[in-house]
């Protein structure tokens, strides 16, 4: 700011983005809030029903079971990817494959394609008589050919499968980039101390990846609680006996479906709260020092 | 202050929200009725009008024929202009809730039928009665009451059946069983006519190794159609009417519900449905039906197209079976359309719909292979497997065997039993925990009245 310009003038520079993150994300946020406190079926005039919602949330088994399930696949979104991406770009980087640039494609190509139409593609796999049970009687493993989308105890980890093959690309790419800044002279000097695989991986690699980590989860974690699409197409209706609902699920169906507009709004703040918590958690774990 | 004027802000902002609580912006007031006497039917002297109608006529056969009928009004009526929003089924239900509440509503939609759908618009006053059109338009001595009823509903938005007319539709839809002529052969067996001729054929065709009932129940939408297509084996029409929609006298937990729900599960047990049925997604279900695998497939008649496109005369269709020539059979009426209360042009909409279900536009949905609503016996379908589901229609919904679907109870109806159904499959809920939980679904639902 230039020396005398008042500082109010300041605020003028601000105002266009301002008004726009006002308009289309802070004004409808307030709104969800302010309609979950209310018992309303998108229709007729609303009543004031307080926190009520909040409080069914919690007393509701299935809604606790919704909450529960994207902890689950918050596994399968963000930690088996980044463990997998950890294991596969050391890998990628240290062997020098031939070609590196087209594995990178294919690794990445499922970030690329519509979650819908992986969707599709994956249920028709997992299809009681499709490809992957075809292919596991075939090598005498029948004993591993599920009903994979249609048993309880199966649904839900079918879909995080699928995530985890979705999301190991994101933090492939991004672990890859992280350790080509990595300086040679560190891996160098490892090797002269006779450092092996694991503990350059330890020494090294690790800790120099620690803000790529940080940025994988955050963007996982966020991408598996908000898990719609996946859900909403592989498993209709919250998959055999709700084994597979999830928080964005019971939104859309109370919100469009049901009637349960301020339910819906409810949840939906729930959501985005836990969102910011588990956010900030990670990155004040693996942020770290940065 | 500047604190104070921080405060004023809040409070301010503040007494905005609270005056606008949510659904605030919405009429209180309940739509009259048109009187027959005040109705215009001349539509060409309505002068210039802009119809927006909201439609899911959107696949293959329906949207030739909606766009045919749509063409020939606006000839024959050039101050109309139809301004079309047409969209799948579940995106328009998805968005009904929001055009029928905005400002700029459209004049026509195509409205579910059911409780938590144009019940629950009507509860609200969002839809215009259409009874003073019935009465121009002689829609009485054209359309079955079984069919009229279906689209009828009190102020408060439930029973259906009863109360005022809300919606009109332009088709007709039965769940009946469709078969594999080649297969039947084989297998030295004539289309089933009663229950003692199906349980045989099953048992015959699982001895040859064949899929007996082609079922898919990813969805769990085939799980209600098969639960219904048994319950009209045991309870009598009249019966499952009332459990279907929540009325007083007969109870999920009587003698007739339970056999159906056992039957299902003896199905289950016996192998007579798809091995995996819980992970195979409907449309698969019906695909593998067409490619060969299963003798029998109960669905609706919204297949008929494709099955006879995929499967050519092939395949046969015959009404459920009945032991005592009583047609009992679950089926329900294409999407109806209603007309928005605040429509400017509600005689213009009406209008529009009387040419939608005119004979003209019975012959196009016939021509487009669409079940018409209507005069179905009157078309001239060019297939036999079409003229026996025409024909099925016609003698299901002028004996009184339609039966509605067993969601429209409450407004959960329809989430409950599609998981109660999919339990009982999985054999995680006996037929006795079924019926409990669906006596407590209509139960709640009274109690919250």
């Amino acid at each position: 700011m230039a020396a005398g310009e008042p500082r109010r003038v300041g605020y003028l520079y601000v105002l266009p983005a301002l008004a726009v993150y006002v308009a289309f994300l802070l004004f409808p946020l307030l709104h969800s809030a302010w309609i979950s406190l209310f018992d309303w079926d998108g229709l007729t005039l609303g009543t004031w029903a307080g926190l009520d919602n909040y409080f069914t949330l919690f007393a509701e088994a299935g809604l606790r079971a919704a909450f529960g399930h994207a902890l689950v696949l918050i596994v399968f979104f963000s930690i088996l990817p980044v463990c997998l991406g950890l294991v596969l770009a050391s890998a990628l980087h240290r062997s020098r494959v031939r070609g590196l640039g087209f594995f990178r494609t294919v690794v990445f190509l499922p970030q690329v394609i519509a979650m819908v139409v992986v969707a599709v593609a994956w249920q028709q796999i997992l299809a009681p008589d499709g490809p992957l049970n075809s292919a596991l009687r075939a090598l005498g493993l029948d004993a591993f050919a599920f009903n994979w989308l249609g048993e309880e105890s199966t649904a839900l980890i079918a879909v995080g499968l699928v995530g985890t093959w979705v999301q190991t690309g994101l933090t492939v790419v991004l672990f890859l980039a992280g350790i080509g800044r990595i300086s040679g002279d560190l891996y160098e000097a490892a090797r002269l101390d006779g450092a092996g695989v694991l503990r350059e991986f330890r020494s090294v690699t690790l800790p120099a990846l620690r803000p790529d980590i940080a940025v994988a989860l955050t963007l996982t974690v966020i991408s598996s609680l908000r898990t719609f699409d996946l859900v909403y197409v592989m498993t209709p209706l919250g998959g055999p006996g709700e084994s597979t609902t999830v928080p964005a699920y019971e939104i859309y169906h109370r919100a469009f479906q049901s009637g349960q507009v301020g339910s819906a709004a409810a949840i939906g703040i729930t959501l985005t709260v836990l969102v910011f918590a588990l956010s900030a958690v990670v990155l004040r774990l693996a942020g770290g020092r940065r | 202050m500047i604190r104070s004027r921080w405060l004023a802000a809040a409070l301010t902002a503040l007494t905005l929200l609270a005056a606008c609580v949510p659904g605030s912006n919405l009429p209180d007031t309940r739509p009259t009725d048109r009187q027959a006497k005040d109705i215009r039917t001349d539509v060409a002297a309505m002068g210039e009008v802009t119809l927006t109608v909201w439609d899911q006529e959107v696949r293959g056969g329906q949207d030739k024929q909606i766009t045919a009928l749509n063409a020939e009004f606006q000839r024959r009526y050039p101050n109309i202009r139809i301004n079309r929003v047409p969209r799948s089924f579940d995106d328009l239900r998805n968005t009904t809730r929001l055009g029928l509440t905005s400002v700029q509503a459209p004049d026509v939609v195509q409205v579910n039928n059911g409780r938590q759908d144009m019940g629950a618009y009507v509860k609200a006053g969002l839809l215009l009665p259409m009874d003073g059109y019935a009465e121009v338009y002689r829609w009485h001595q054209r359309f079955p009451a079984t069919v009229l009823r279906l689209a009828r509903y009190p102020a408060s938005g439930e029973p259906l059946g009863e109360g005022k007319l809300f919606g009109l539709p332009q088709g007709g839809e039965l769940v009946g069983i469709y078969f594999n002529k080649q297969k039947l052969a084989r297998l030295g067996i004539a289309p089933p006519r009663t229950w003692a001729e199906f349980d045989a054929a099953l048992r015959k065709a699982k001895e040859s190794r064949e899929v007996p009932i082609q079922f898919g129940n990813l969805e769990k939408s085939a799980g209600i159609h098969l639960f219904g297509f048994a319950l009209n084996r045991f309870a009598p029409t009249e019966d499952v009417y009332k459990l279907a929609t929540g009325r007083q006298g007969v109870f999920w937990a009587d003698d007739n519900p339970k056999a159906a729900a056992e039957l299902l599960v003896r199905w289950a047990e016996d192998g007579m449905l798809t091995n995996g049925f819980s992970g195979l997604g409907s449309d698969a279900a019906w695909r593998e039906f067409a490619q060969g695998k299963g003798v029998f497939l109960v669905s609706g008649t919204w297949l008929m197209a494709d099955l006879e496109a995929a499967m050519g005369d092939r395949v046969g269709f015959v009404l459920p079976p009945t032991d005592d020539g009583k047609v009992a059979v679950t089926a329900g009426t294409s999407v109806p359309f209603a007309i928005s209360a605040r429509s400017r042009n509600p005689d213009a909409a009406a209008a529009y719909i009387e040419f939608l279900t005119s004979s003209r536009g019975m012959a196009l949905m016939a021509e487009h292979a669409n079940l018409p609503v209507v005069e179905a016996t009157s078309q001239r379908p060019p297939t036999a497997f079409r003229a026996e589901v025409f024909n099925s229609w016609a003698h299901a919904s002028e004996t009184g065997g339609l039966v509605p679907y067993l969601d429209y109870a409450t407004p959960t109806a329809y989430d409950t039993v599609t998981s109660v159904i999919e339990q009982l499959l999985a054999k995680r809920m006996s037929p006795q925990q079924v019926l409990d939980k669906l006596q407590a679904d209509v139960d709640a639902a009274r109690g919250g009245r």
